[in-house]
Formats: structure tokens, sequence, C-alpha cells
């Protein structure tokens, strides 16, 4: 083999990384359920994390608490402009405004089109049914209740309790209550909170994805690419992973970082860079060369996972 | 030369421009619904979709290219998102509750309601009964800082069902308090709380049940029963009854935690969930509604008889709203 000649420097590092990719990939393929439509073909929906759903979350009290405050000065500042004494009325008006926005927020955009409030679609989340059906208003009204006994209840009742200080023990009980209520999704494979359990629905991660350029097609047009030929030998060297990866770097990485990859490269193939040419234009013929290779593989049912898996 | 192209790259370059189309189609139906549609978009999507589906499942045996397969897969989800996702608008939505789904939810759920209106009254009655009993039961379930306690005179109890000096003012404040007032806090958490199997959903409606009996009784004792049970009901059939409705919506969901029959657990709760949820938004409407009765109807008439029309009226609406039986129009759309 040809590893004899270049003896790994860390083997144990690099063995402990591939399991820890492994498991990684393992962990990812978990949380995603496979659909399948009416035509038969399968989806693959993503389930959003804990910390997704928090971060939504947060985003979208903060937004409640920036409209309340919008509202309400903007009340104080026509009733100001106009020279209006009613402050009770404005107040009226206010408490209004409020209680809609307080009750109506989540559900407003839940059950509109993208399914998912401003906190969710900054974070690429939606809301979707768990079987697969469509999503009714009933469940998204169902869900969002459920809310108010989830987190709204406790933490009302703690800060009325709070200035008594009298009865400590209710306050951790209280606590406690909040504590299962809240992380209670972080107990099931699908992250379900209760109003998900109650309602029949899950919440997904399904961020838009932009179609770039293919690089294989980006690459500098033939004459350069095909001067650079790999033997099958130096193209068997690396399995999908590393494409993948290679892939990344030639996406969204800095000059250096795509000099020390070409270098690193063309070491491992024991490939001698031609006069002139350019790291990128390496780069991409070798990712050309090695995508080609390995679908052309995975057409013969045989898929190299990354340059471990020899077969 | 030909040769030299991967077959992933000619598979994409093939069916690129229908997957940019599918996704602009997708993309004006999500920001203006399907109003934003032309006949053309309508005519292409199904096509076009179909298409998409099929070339993410080849995508995902030919192709290495990560962004490709990334991108297919979200664009593939969004286009079923919308192909089968709920097609009537929101203010069809609404006009179909209030016409139909709303009294068909609520008159499908006879048993829980009267097991609620059970937990509520019984709970009333009982506590009125000790209290006229003995009044120090009257301390065992209202704090101190009410006025109108046991010591209170004729006089001063009959003051607070009356009002003297109207001022619209007053009346919004009132009714603004209103909304925030515990009743809707009430409904929505004797709700919540179902899944419990309706145990503290239970326990709620009967405390607040015994709430409302001791402090009945106090004016009672006071020979003011007729006056508040004017000053009670000309909001409280509609505020009482959307908390039994509430309390029937949780005991929906507990029954069908407890007793699920042949059908999975989940699935059972779930089916009563989507019930409920009918149930209990159609409450949050009636409290808005008491809210408005109790924060203007109440201080602007302080007539006995014109309070009891109001009250009787409203049950009567109510009830028949709910439970007479309707012709069933709508049912030829689904």
């Amino acid at each position: 083999m040809t590893d004899t000649a270049i003896p790994p420097p860390n083997a144990v590092e690099e063995g402990k990384r591939r399991r820890a990719r492994i498991r990684a990939r393992e962990a990812e393929q978990k949380r995603v359920r496979t659909l399948v439509t009416p035509e038969g073909a399968a989806l693959n929906l993503k389930i959003s994390t804990f910390g997704e759903r928090l971060g939504a979350f947060v985003l979208d009290v903060s937004l409640q608490f920036i409209i309340m405050f919008a509202i309400i000065f903007a009340i104080a500042f026509v009733a100001g402009a106009m020279n209006f004494n009613g402050w009770q009325i404005a107040w009226a008006v206010a408490m209004v405004l409020i209680f809609f926005v307080r009750n109506f927020y989540f559900i407003f955009f839940e059950v509109g089109r993208k399914a998912a409030t401003p906190g969710k679609r900054a974070l690429g989340l939606r809301v979707a049914d768990r079987k697969g059906g469509r999503l009714t208003a009933n469940a998204v009204i169902a869900r969002n209740f459920m809310r108010e006994l989830e987190f709204f209840l406790p933490l009302s009742v703690l800060f009325s309790f709070g200035a008594d200080g009298v009865e400590g023990w209710i306050n951790w009980i209280l606590l406690i209550w909040c504590g299962i209520f809240v992380l209670f999704p972080l107990f099931n494979k699908e992250k379900l909170r209760i109003g998900d359990l109650v309602a029949g629905t899950m919440v997904i991660h399904a961020p838009k994805v932009q179609l770039l350029d293919d690089i294989a097609s980006a690459a500098p047009k033939s004459e350069v690419t095909s001067v650079i030929v790999f033997t099958p030998a130096q193209l068997d060297v690396y399995g999908i992973h590393e494409l993948h990866v290679l892939e990344d770097v030639l996406r969204q990485s800095t000059p250096e970082i795509k000099r020390n990859v070409a270098n690193r490269i063309a070491t491992k193939i024991g490939y001698t860079p031609q006069a002139g040419e350019g790291d990128v234009t390496f780069l991409e013929a070798f990712y050309a060369g090695l995508r080609r290779h390995l679908e052309q593989r995975m057409l013969f049912g045989q898929r190299k996972e990354d340059k471990y898996d020899q077969r | 030369m030909s040769d030299r192209v991967m077959k992933s790259y000619r598979f994409r370059e093939e069916r690129e421009t229908d997957w940019k189309q599918l996704e602009q189609i997708i993309q004006r139906a999500e920001s203006r619904g399907v109003g934003g549609l032309s006949d053309q978009d309508m005519e292409q999507l199904p096509g076009l979709y179909r298409q998409a589906v099929s070339s993410l499942s080849v995508a995902r045996s030919i192709s290495l290219d990560q962004n490709v397969v990334a991108y297919l897969e979200t664009l593939c989800a969004r286009a079923y998102f919308f192909v089968y996702g709920t097609r009537s608008r929101m203010s069809e939505r609404i006009a179909q509750f209030f016409a139909r789904d709303w009294a068909a939810a609520v008159s499908a759920a006879k048993g829980p309601t009267l097991l609620a209106f059970l937990c509520l009254f019984g709970g009333a009655l009982l506590a009125f009964f000790l209290t006229l009993n003995d009044n120090e039961w009257y301390w065992t379930f209202h704090g101190g800082w009410d006025s109108r306690n046991p010591n209170a005179t004729y006089d001063e109890l009959r003051a607070t069902l009356y009002e003297t000096d109207r001022n619209i003012v007053d009346m919004l404040g009132a009714f603004a308090a209103q909304l925030f007032s515990h009743n809707s806090g009430i409904a929505i958490f004797a709700f919540a709380l179902g899944f419990a199997f309706g145990i503290p959903t239970a326990v709620l409606l009967i405390y607040n049940g015994v709430y409302l009996g001791s402090f009945y009784a106090v004016f009672w004792q006071k020979g003011l029963a007729y006056e508040l049970t004017g000053w009670l009901f000309i909001h409280g059939v509609t505020e009482l009854f959307a908390v039994i409705l509430a309390g029937a919506a949780g005991f929906m969901i507990g029954g069908a935690v407890a007793f699920p029959g042949r059908k999975p657990r989940m699935q059972s709760m779930r089916e009563a969930g989507e019930k409920a949820a009918m149930v209990i938004i159609g409450a949050v409407v009636m409290l808005f509604l008491a809210a408005l009765l109790e924060g203007f109807g109440r201080q602007l008439i302080n007539s006995d008889t014109v309070r009891y029309t109001i009250a009787g009226s409203s049950l009567v609406l109510w009830l028949s709203y709910f439970y007479l039986p309707r012709r069933r129009t709508g049912d030829r759309r689904d």
C-alpha cells in the first residue's frame, strides 16, 4: 500500500477523528424523518434541534416585546401630538392591542403560508404535520395554547409569588415544573414539546438553499484542465467525505487555506504541479476528476465513504 | 469531449431551468399566496413539482454534488408543503368556523361540557351552603383584601353592584382590565392542563365554583341575591359558559389520554386535540364578548330587569347557536 511509504504520524489521532465523524453523521441521520409523498418519492425532513427552537423562541418573545413597546410609544406619540388628555383611553386601547399581540402572535404567523413565526423563519424552521398531512389551523391553535401552560403559567406565578418570599418551596416546585416542560423536547427523539404532542405537529429545519454553480463546470475551460490528468491510483486515494470537504473548501475559503489543501493533496497523491499552474486550477481539476471517478464507482454500487474505506 | 463531461453534470444541465422556474413559482406562492400565481403558473406547477421530486431521487443516487442534493431537498419540501398544504384562505376559514365548525365541535362535546358544568356549579353549591352555615368558610376561600366580605353592611355591598357615575373612560379601563383578568387565563389553563387525565382541569373548575359560591352566599345573607344575580349574569352567562367550554376542552384531551380505546394513545390525544382546539378558540371569543359586556354593559345598565333580560337572552342565544340542529349546507365542498 502507499501508506507504507509515508507512515501516518498519528494514526491513533486520525482513527479517533474518524470515529467521531461517523458518530456525528449517525446523529445527523437520526434527525432525518423520511416522508413518502403521494408520488412515492421520499423527502428527507430534518427535525430541528432543541437549540434552534430555543433560539427561535427567544427571538419571537423579544419581537413581541418590541411590538408591544412600539404600540405603546406610537399611541403615546399620537395622543401627545393631538393634545389629547384621555390617558386612560389611550391606555385601554394599548391594552387591547397588546392582548392580541400576546395571544395571537404565534397563531397568526404559523397559520400563514410559511407556517413559521419570524423567529422560526430567521433560523430556517417551520411547523409541519407529523404524518406529512396538511397542517390545520386547529393544530396550530392547540400547540400554541399549550405553550401558556408549559412556560408562561409557571413564570407568571413565579413572579407573583416571588414578592411574598414566604412560600419559598412553591417557587421551587414551579421552577421544577417549568424545567420539566421546557426541557421536555430534550428527552424524545423528535424533539417534541407537549404542545407538539397534543397537536400532532413537529418543527423541521428546512432553510432555503441557493443553487450554486457546479464547480466542475466552472473549472477553467478545457485547455488547461484537460492537460491535468490523474491516474486511477491517484483518484483512489480519497473518498466521498474528502470530496465534500473539498467542495466546501472551493466554495468558501481563503486563498491560504486553498494553498495548504492543494499542497497536502499534491503530496499525498504524489503529483508534481506543472509550471504556471494555480492552486485553484489544480483543486478544481482534481475535484472534477475525483467526482467523476467516485460517481462512476457509485453507479456500480460501490460507495467509497472516505479515504479509509478500502474495498 | 462528451466523454469528459460527467453524467451528473449533464443531468443537472438539462433540468436546471425547470428547477429554477419551480423555485420562482413557490417563492411567489409563499409571499403572495395562491392569488399571486398566474394561470400559466398553475398549469405548470404540477408537472414541475413531479419533475423536481423525481430529480431528487435520481440526484441522490448519481450525484455527489452536495449543493445540488441539498438544494433539491429543500425545493421539493417547499413545493410539497405548498402543493399538499392547506388550500383555503384565512377569511374563508374564519367564516366556516363561525358558520359551522365551532357549533359542531361544541355540540359534539356534550358529555365533557356537562362534566365541566357539574364541576363548576357543584363547587359553587358546596361553598354556598358551607358559607351559609358558617361564615368562617368565606375566609378559607378568599383573601382579606376584598371589601365584599361577611363583615360588610347591606349598603356597602349594594353600592358595589350599581354604578353611580358613568364615565366612558372608566368603562374602557374596566374592559381592558377585564381582558387581562384571570378568567381568560383560567380558560386557557383549563384546556392546557387537560392532558394530565383532566384532573387539574376538574380541580381548577371546582376551585372557581367555590370562589363564586362563597361570594354569592355573602350577598344572599344580606338579602341581595336578586341584585347580585343580575350584576353577575349580565356578562356571567357568556363568561361562565366560556369557562365551562374551556374545561370541556380540557376533559376531551384528558379523556382521550386516559381512555384511548383501540387507537394508540398519541393518535387519540392528537385527534382530541384538534377538536378541543376549536372549542377553546371559541371560548376565547366568548370571553372577549364577555369583557365587552362587563366593561360597558354592566356600567351602563343599572336596571335589574334589563340586566336579567340580557342575561336570559344571551343564554338562549348561545344554547340555540350551539345545540340547535342546522341544515348542513357546506358538506358538498369537502
